[in-house]
C-alpha cells in the first residue's frame, strides 16, 4: 500500500504539468514527491476507512428520509404506513413492553445458539470416529434438517413441557444442523500427512483430536458458527409465530403479532427493528469472533499484500 | 546388503566391509505391498540400512519408493515379507517407537502453531511440557538456523524456512533414523542446494542415519553414500550400489570431475532401470 502510493502519486502530479503553468507546477509536483510517503498513506487508510462507515450510513439515512417523504406527500394514514418519527416515538413510549420481549428473543436465540454449537461439534465428533456411526446417525440430522421447521413447530409445542422449551428447541434444530455439517466437513479435511505424521509419533486418538483435528476443523466451525447465529434467530422468530397466543408474554415476534393485530403499526415497525438490530448485532459478534480466533493463522482472515 | 530381484540386480560391494561393521537399524526382507485397489506397489523388496549410512532411494514416479519409505516409518503396513527394526524400541503394535523421524514433501506444518509450537509437537505427543521441551527445542531450531523464528507462524515463513522447521521438528526428537520423501522437490534450486547442505553437515555432525527418497540423479550423487535405483510396475529394486568419494561434498565437489562422473554413472543407472520397464 506504501510503495503503490508512493509510485502513483508524483506521476499524477506531473499530469498536471502541460496544462499549469509549467515552472509552478514542477514546483509543486516536487513539494509533493516530497512528502512524506508513510503518512499520505496513513492519511488515504484513515479517508477510506472513513468512507466505508460513512457511505452506508447516508444511504441509510437516504432511505429514512424517502420513507417519511412518501408518507407525507401521500398522506398516508399511521395506522397503514407510520413515518419513521412515529416509529421512534412508539419506540420509546413502549420501551417497558419491548425491552421485556427483547430480552426474551435474546436468551432463546443465544442459548439455542450455544446448544447447537455443543450439540453440532459434539455429534460431528462422535460421526467421524466410526464410518457406522455416520451411516447411522447421518440421516438422521439430515431429515430433521430438510423438514421445515415451521411444520414440526406445532408438534414441539404439544410435546415440550414449556413454550419456551418449544421455542429453544426449534431455534435449536435448526442452527444445529449448519454447525454439524461443518464440523463434519473440517473434521474430514485434516492433512492426511499431518495425520500420518501424529501415528507415527504414535499420538493416542485423544490426542489426535485435541491437538490435530479439533484446531484444523475450527475455520469449519467458525463457518457454522455465523450461519448458525443467523439462523438461530430467525428459528427463534418461526417458532414463536407457531406458538401463537400460547406465546403470550414472550419475545418479540409474539410483540410484532400483537401489534399486528392491534394496527399499532407503529409498534410493528420497532419491533421489527429491533428485531433487526439484534440480527445484526449477533453477525457482528460471530463474525468478530471468528477473526479474532482465526487471524493470526488463517488465510480468510489475511489481507493479500500485493 | 544387495539383494537379488527378477529383474537385473547391480551388485558392487567395494565399500560395503567398512559398513558392514555397523549395526542394521532396518532390514526388509521380500516386502510385498498391495493397495486397496489391488495395485501392486511394491514387489519383493529387500534391503538393510545400516547404522550411519546416507541411503538414496531412486526411481521414477510409481516405482514405489515413497510406499517403501512409509513401511519403513511403521506407517500403512505390508501385504507380504518381514520388516525388522533389530535395535529400535517396538511398541505394542509391533512398530517402531519413537526413534524414527519422517520428513514430507510438503513442510506438514500445523498453521495454527507456531514455529516453536510446531517443532515442540513430537515431544508434546510424548508427554513432555512446554518448559521441559525448551532447550531441546532451541537446540533443534539453531540446527537448521531458525533460533530467531520461533514465534512466527508458518504463513509468515518462505518456503525453505517452512522445510527447515520441519527438519528442526524431524530432529527435535534426536531420531536414530531419518526419513525424507522428496524434501525438497517443490524448492527452487537455490534453496534446495543450500539445504542439501545443510543435511549434510547434520549427517556428518550426529552420525545420524538418512533415507532419502528423491527423483533427482543429482540430489542422489551429491547426498548419498548408497544408492537404491528402482523400478517402476511394479515397484522394485533395480540396483543398489555404494557411491565413494574422496573429496569433500562441498560446492567444490559440485563442479568436480568426480561428481560429474558419479552423475553419470547414477543417471546410467537409472535409465537402464526405465528402460527394462517398456519390456
Amino acid at each position: 500500500m506504501i510503495s503503490s502510493a508512493d509510485e502513483t502519486l508524483p506521476p499524477a502530479e506531473a499530469l498536471k504539468g502541460p496544462t499549469d503553468n509549467a515552472a509552478s507546477s514542477r514546483k509543486k509536483s516536487n513539494s509533493a514527491a516530497r512528502l512524506p510517503t508513510r503518512e499520505s498513506a496513513a492519511a488515504a487508510r484513515r479517508r477510506d476507512r472513513i468512507l466505508t462507515m460513512i457511505v452506508p450510513l447516508c444511504v441509510i439515512i437516504a432511505l429514512i428520509a424517502l420513507w417519511q417523504i412518501l408518507v407525507t406527500v401521500n398522506d398516508i394514514p399511521h395506522y397503514i404506513l407510520p413515518g419513521p418519527g412515529l416509529v421512534v416515538k412508539s419506540l420509546i413510549s413502549d420501551w417497558h413492553v419491548l425491552l421485556p420481549a427483547l430480552w426474551v428473543t435474546t436468551k432463546i436465540t443465544l442459548a439455542s445458539l450455544a446448544l447447537a454449537l455443543i450439540g453440532g461439534g459434539g455429534v460431528a465428533i462422535l460421526l467421524v470416529q466410526s464410518r457406522w456411526i455416520e451411516t447411522a446417525l447421518y440421516p438422521i440430522t439430515v431429515i430433521l434438517q430438510v423438514t421445515p421447521i415451521i411444520a414440526i413447530a406445532p408438534l414441539i409445542l404439544i410435546y415440550a413441557p414449556s413454550t419456551q422449551a418449544a421455542l429453544l428447541i426449534c431455534a435449536f434444530v435448526v442452527a444445529f444442523f449448519p454447525i454439524l455439517s461443518n464440523m463434519v466437513q473440517g473434521l474430514k479435511s485434516v492433512d492426511h500427512n499431518l495425520l500420518n505424521l501424529f501415528e507415527l509419533y504414535g499420538a493416542s486418538r485423544w490426542q489426535t483430536l485435541i491437538y490435530l483435528k479439533l484446531p484444523a476443523s475450527l475455520p469449519y466451525f467458525m463457518t457454522g458458527l455465523r450461519i448458525g447465529g443467523g439462523l438461530a434467530l430467525i428459528a427463534a422468530v418461526v417458532a414463536e409465530f407457531a406458538a401463537g397466543s400460547a406465546g403470550a408474554g414472550s419475545g418479540l415476534a409474539f410483540r410484532l403479532l400483537e401489534s399486528q393485530f392491534r394496527l399499532n403499526i407503529s409498534r410493528l415497525f420497532a419491533a421489527l427493528f429491533l428485531l433487526a438490530s439484534l440480527g445484526v448485532l449477533i453477525f457482528a459478534l460471530t463474525s468478530f469472533i471468528s477473526w479474532w480466533t482465526l487471524h493470526r493463522w488463517h488465510e480468510s482472515s489475511l489481507k493479500r499484500e500485493n | 546388503m544387495v539383494i537379488a530381484e527378477q529383474g537385473r540386480t547391480e551388485t558392487r560391494t567395494p565399500s560395503a566391509r567398512s559398513l558392514k561393521a555397523s549395526r542394521p537399524l532396518v532390514a526388509m526382507d521380500n516386502v510385498s505391498k498391495v493397495f486397496s485397489n489391488g495395485t501392486l506397489a511394491l514387489s519383493r523388496m529387500s534391503m538393510t540400512v545400516r547404522q550411519g549410512e546416507f541411503v538414496s532411494l531412486l526411481g521414477p514416479s510409481g516405482c514405489g519408493k515413497s510406499t517403501a519409505l512409509r513401511i519403513i516409518a511403521g506407517l500403512g503396513g505390508i501385504s507380504e515379507g518381514e520388516i525388522d527394526w533389530p535395535i529400535f524400541r517396538i511398541n505394542s503394535s509391533g512398530l517402531p517407537d519413537g526413534d524414527i523421524s519422517f520428513v514430507f514433501q510438503e513442510p506438514t506444518l500445523m498453521p495454527w502453531q507456531t514455529v516453536f509450537g510446531n517443532v515442540y509437537l513430537p515431544l508434546r505427543l510424548k508427554g513432555l511440557s512446554r518448559k521441559a521441551a525448551s532447550d531441546r527445542i532451541t537446540t533443534a531450531l539453531e540446527s537448521v538456523g531458525l533460533e530467531d523464528f520461533a514465534n512466527a507462524y508458518p504463513r509468515e515463513l518462505s518456503g525453505g524456512m517452512k522445510m527447515r522447521v520441519s527438519i528442526a521438528r524431524a530432529l527435535v526428537t534426536e531420531p536414530r533414523l531419518l526419513l525424507m520423501d522428496e524434501p525438497f522437490a517443490a524448492l527452487d534450486e537455490i534453496t534446495r542446494q543450500k539445504l542439501n547442505d545443510d543435511v549434510l553437515a547434520l549427517w556428518k555432525a550426529t552420525g545420524i542415519t538418512v533415507i532419502f527418497v528423491t527423483h533427482s540423479v543429482y540430489e542422489s550423487a551429491y547426498l548419498a553414500n548408497r544408492i537404491v535405483v528402482m523400478k517402476a510396475r511394479p515397484g522394485r529394486v533395480h540396483s543398489d550400489f555404494p557411491l565413494r568419494t574422496s573429496l569433500e561434498r562441498d560446492a567444490r565437489y559440485r563442479t568436480s570431475e568426480e561428481y560429474r562422473l558419479a552423475c553419470a554413472e547414477v543417471s546410467a543407472m537409472l535409465s537402464e532401470a526405465m528402460g527394462g520397464q517398456e519390456h
